[in-house]
């Protein structure tokens, strides 16, 4: 008990001092309310998957992998494809992740992500169907290796990076062919979030693990070149001008990031 | 969610069921249903019927939870396993009813002074048992009223509504097959006074100046289901006693 109240006001004082630096404009690690950490990415880290990127915000690190598997479509669409998208918060990656199956933070973050690829039409799901009653599945795994604050952006950054990574197995009598490729998947558009956390009066992008312990309010966007795919809103509330003009912060912060991305996959 | 080609879901700009883009489909909502509850409501909206019991503040369960500043808000969204016209479903939470259940956990701890009883849990149960498109915006209205009704005081009254796109048109109240077939839904939840977004969540393709009309129309459509709130707790409150005590 001792603990939990020390805790309890440890976390009152860390909001102080956060909220207080950013009445005067500053934030704790040095950034503008609008900047981002470093980003960096690398792709075909994985060479068992058929797609993979490892994705760094600051000390953030979230690993997305590719898989193909054959699979039976869904009744109501029977000549798509299937996107099966899984998020494990591995217990190395922060002292606050526990063992066991995934939790509803880790859910949250499957869905968010899957909810983004599969509405920017990244992926043509269309171009999956095989044979009556046979498609090909895409099974995209979310892994956060290190938590050091919005993994949820940069496991969607990792998994538009696997996207571009990703290559289209060979298919011979309804089955894959392991180790043959027909060619690149392609995606259409590069669907990225961006999420933002209001602390006290302020709204700023990115948040670090110390802004995340102390936000009263987070929102997700994930935008492409020309709309917004989706949206998730976490704890707190906002007016609907605070998300109209976060809206337009997440499409500028996206095409920044998206042109980071696509310099640094082609390199 | 790309829109399947061969479903129209707007012909001589009506909908599928006949309603026009800002119309909403019927709704009838009745506060207090359940005796052992707390509070309790029941919503039917289209073809939605979702119950709602609010239990609490009560003692908070596992005890070291326990938050000595405040209630623990906890929330339980549940799919029954007859609720959709498609194969019997799974018992048990699935991954959407976790999310779902989060995010309207996250809705109410907005509005529910929670630290007016510190050490305790207030327990929300939503159940829908029969779906029909749009259940998170329907389970967060019912539970508003079962909130309500247990005498949880709150900041304000919450109103949900979901908003989208189908068949080129933005929409209001989408249905089942504006929901699976459509281009973009977008599910809100609004506190009724104060007008801040509660709830948004989004999947589809929209432009800003789209989301910025759904919103605009999602506020209208939110009125509208706030005054049948009222009307649901007035006619539980102003019955006369007898019948009350009756139930």
């Amino acid at each position: 008990m001792g603990d939990e109240i020390k805790e309890i006001v440890m976390s009152h004082m860390r909001k102080n001092i956060i909220a207080n630096l950013l009445d005067r404009g500053e934030r704790l690690d040095g950034r503008k309310f609008g900047e981002y950490r470093e980003i960096e990415i690398q792709k075909g880290v994985i060479k068992t998957a058929e797609g993979s990127a490892l994705a760094k915000i600051g000390d953030t690190q979230v690993l997305v992998a590719i898989k193909f598997e054959v699979a039976t479509p869904f009744p109501d669409r029977p000549t798509e494809g299937v996107l099966v998208t899984n998020s494990e918060l591995l217990p190395l990656a922060s002292p606050t992740f526990e063992t066991g199956p995934p939790d509803e933070n880790s859910i949250e973050l499957a869905r968010t992500v899957d909810r983004a690829i599969r509405s920017s039409e990244a992926i043509n799901l269309n171009s999956f169907y095989i044979e009556e009653g046979k498609v090909l599945g895409l099974f995209m795994d979310i892994y956060v290796l290190n938590h050091a604050g919005n993994y949820t952006d940069a496991a969607t950054l990792a998994a538009s990076a696997a996207l571009l990574d990703t290559r289209l197995p060979k298919i011979e009598n309804g089955a894959i062919v392991r180790g043959e490729y027909v060619g690149p998947l392609n995606p259409k558009v590069i669907p990225i979030s961006t999420t933002l956390v209001k602390i006290g009066n302020h709204w700023i992008v990115d948040p670090s693990l110390a802004e995340e312990q102390v936000y009263d309010t987070r929102i997700t966007i994930a935008t492409t070149e020309t709309h917004v795919c989706a949206m998730q809103k976490g704890k707190g509330c906002l007016t609907k001008d605070e998300l109209l003009s976060n809206i337009d912060i997440a499409f500028k912060k996206g095409s920044d990031i998206r042109e980071i991305l696509l310099s640094s996959v082609s390199s | 969610m790309a829109g399947l080609k061969d479903v129209k879901l707007i012909v001589d700009g009506k909908r599928l069921d006949g309603r026009t883009p800002t119309e909403l489909r019927p709704i009838k909502m009745q506060v207090g249903v359940i005796n052992e509850a707390d509070g309790s409501a029941f919503i039917e909206w289209g073809n939605n019927k979702i119950i709602c019991g609010v239990f609490g503040p009560r003692e908070c369960i596992p005890k070291h939870e326990a938050n000595p500043y405040r209630a623990l808000v906890k929330c339980r969204y549940m799919m029954s396993p007859f609720a959709s016209l498609e194969e019997h479903g799974k018992s048990g939470p699935s991954r959407r009813s976790i999310e779902l259940s989060k995010v309207i956990r996250e809705t109410f701890q907005n509005i529910i002074l929670a630290e007016e009883f510190p050490n305790t849990e207030i327990d929300i149960y939503i159940d829908v048992l029969q779906a029909d498109g749009g259940t998170r915006t329907a389970s967060i209205t019912v539970a508003a009223l079962a909130l309500a009704n247990a005498g949880i005081p709150m900041k304000d009254m919450v109103t949900a509504i979901a908003v989208g796109k189908g068949g080129d048109e933005l929409i209001v109240d989408l249905g089942k097959l504006e929901d699976n077939f459509g281009q973009s839904d977008m599910p809100l939840a609004f506190s009724a006074r104060d007008k801040k977004i509660l709830l948004v969540q989004m999947d589809g393709l929209l432009t800003r100046e789209e989301i910025e009309k759904l919103l605009d129309m999602a506020e209208k459509g939110a009125e509208k289901v706030y005054a049948m709130q009222v009307d649901a707790l007035k006619e539980y409150y102003l019955k006369d006693e007898e019948t009350k005590f009756k139930l």
